[in-house]
């Protein structure tokens, strides 16, 4: 599979536009995924996807192959979604402070917990109220496994705030995920100052 | 040491990114609340990376969008190249039938000055 998407690679480089129709195909649905993972809106997600493909057509030429095709696009995904944020946040004022952001209401019972689709269903459902900040950084490093310096640069932030980021997310998915902490709040409050 | 001192690497442990030093090690091992987060993070580490194989499907018509688009494009940057090419085309002719125009001129002042040299002697 990989060495296919390397094969239509070299031929789209080329200017072969079959193959970068078909390189398309194979991958769009994934780079919806992350694109809707990282905007949580589909209209959001859809024009990212759109934004990505075109600005991966202009510049398949300068990528060099020492990454994985996949890799490459997640990069831009990412960077476009960073960009449409910024924008839905101008046009909308949307707060995205990460303190903000409605209180999920989970099941605490522990069977249910232990249960692995159902924690996973949690997941998913703490990952959907982060704030798109956190969000981003967290689906970037701990799904898409992207390291911290590509996730600074597409982000257009420093990596140690990507890092600061990535520790803030992962505490607030604990928090939501695995609910009953007494000291979270208080713990929350005083990181806050 | 305390629990709050250990909860800003936990996680970072849990991935693997960080190592916990001796004294932090020693404090997990004795330390309930530290151990109940540490699995904490990492079933929700563990989960998160078994979002990487889940393809959420988009509502139909996005992939002919997309290929819409960079036809579009492509078309754009195939006329592009072409103009481009056309002008260069263009001023290769231009630069040549100069070049002709002045090797022409050479040729016919030679000439012409060999022309008059019997005549002059």
């Amino acid at each position: 599979m990989t060495a296919e998407l390397a094969d239509l690679v070299a031929l789209a480089k080329e200017g072969d536009q079959q193959a970068f129709e078909e390189l398309v195909r194979r991958t769009y649905s994934d780079s919806y995924t992350l694109a809707l993972r990282l905007t949580g809106d589909e209209d959001d997600a859809r024009d990212v996807v759109q934004e990505s493909y075109l600005r991966a057509y202009r510049g398949l030429k300068r990528f060099r192959g020492d990454a994985q095709f996949t890799t490459w696009l997640y990069r831009i995904t990412a960077n476009c979604a960073a960009n449409q944020l910024r924008r839905r946040t101008r046009h909308r004022h949307e707060e995205l402070d990460e303190d903000s952001g409605p209180v999920m209401d989970a099941d605490h019972d522990p069977a249910v917990l232990a249960d692995a689709a159902d924690l996973r269903a949690r997941v998913e459902g703490a990952l959907a109220l982060l704030p798109p900040r956190l969000r981003a950084v967290v689906v970037l490093r701990d799904v898409y496994d992207l390291p911290h310096e590509a996730i600074a640069a597409e982000l257009g932030i420093s990596e140690s705030a990507a890092k600061v980021r990535l520790h803030r997310a992962r505490r607030k998915l604990r928090s939501e995920v695995f609910p009953g902490r007494e000291d979270e709040q208080d713990e929350e409050q005083a990181h806050a100052v | 040491m305390l629990c709050d001192d250990i909860g800003e690497v936990l996680a970072a442990t849990a991935d693997g990114s960080v190592s916990l030093d001796d004294a932090a090690r020693r404090h997990v091992e004795q330390c309930l609340r530290c151990q109940a987060e540490l699995v904490q993070y990492r079933k929700l580490l563990r989960t998160l990376r078994t979002l990487r194989t889940e393809v959420l499907e988009p509502a139909p018509g996005l992939l002919a969008e997309i290929l819409a688009q960079v036809e579009a494009a492509g078309e754009r940057h195939a006329v592009r190249s072409l103009l481009s090419g056309r002008r260069v085309a263009y001023l290769g002719g231009l630069a040549a039938a100069t070049a002709a125009g002045a090797g022409a001129a050479i040729v016919l002042t030679t000439r012409s000055r060999k022309a008059r040299l019997p005549l002059a002697g």
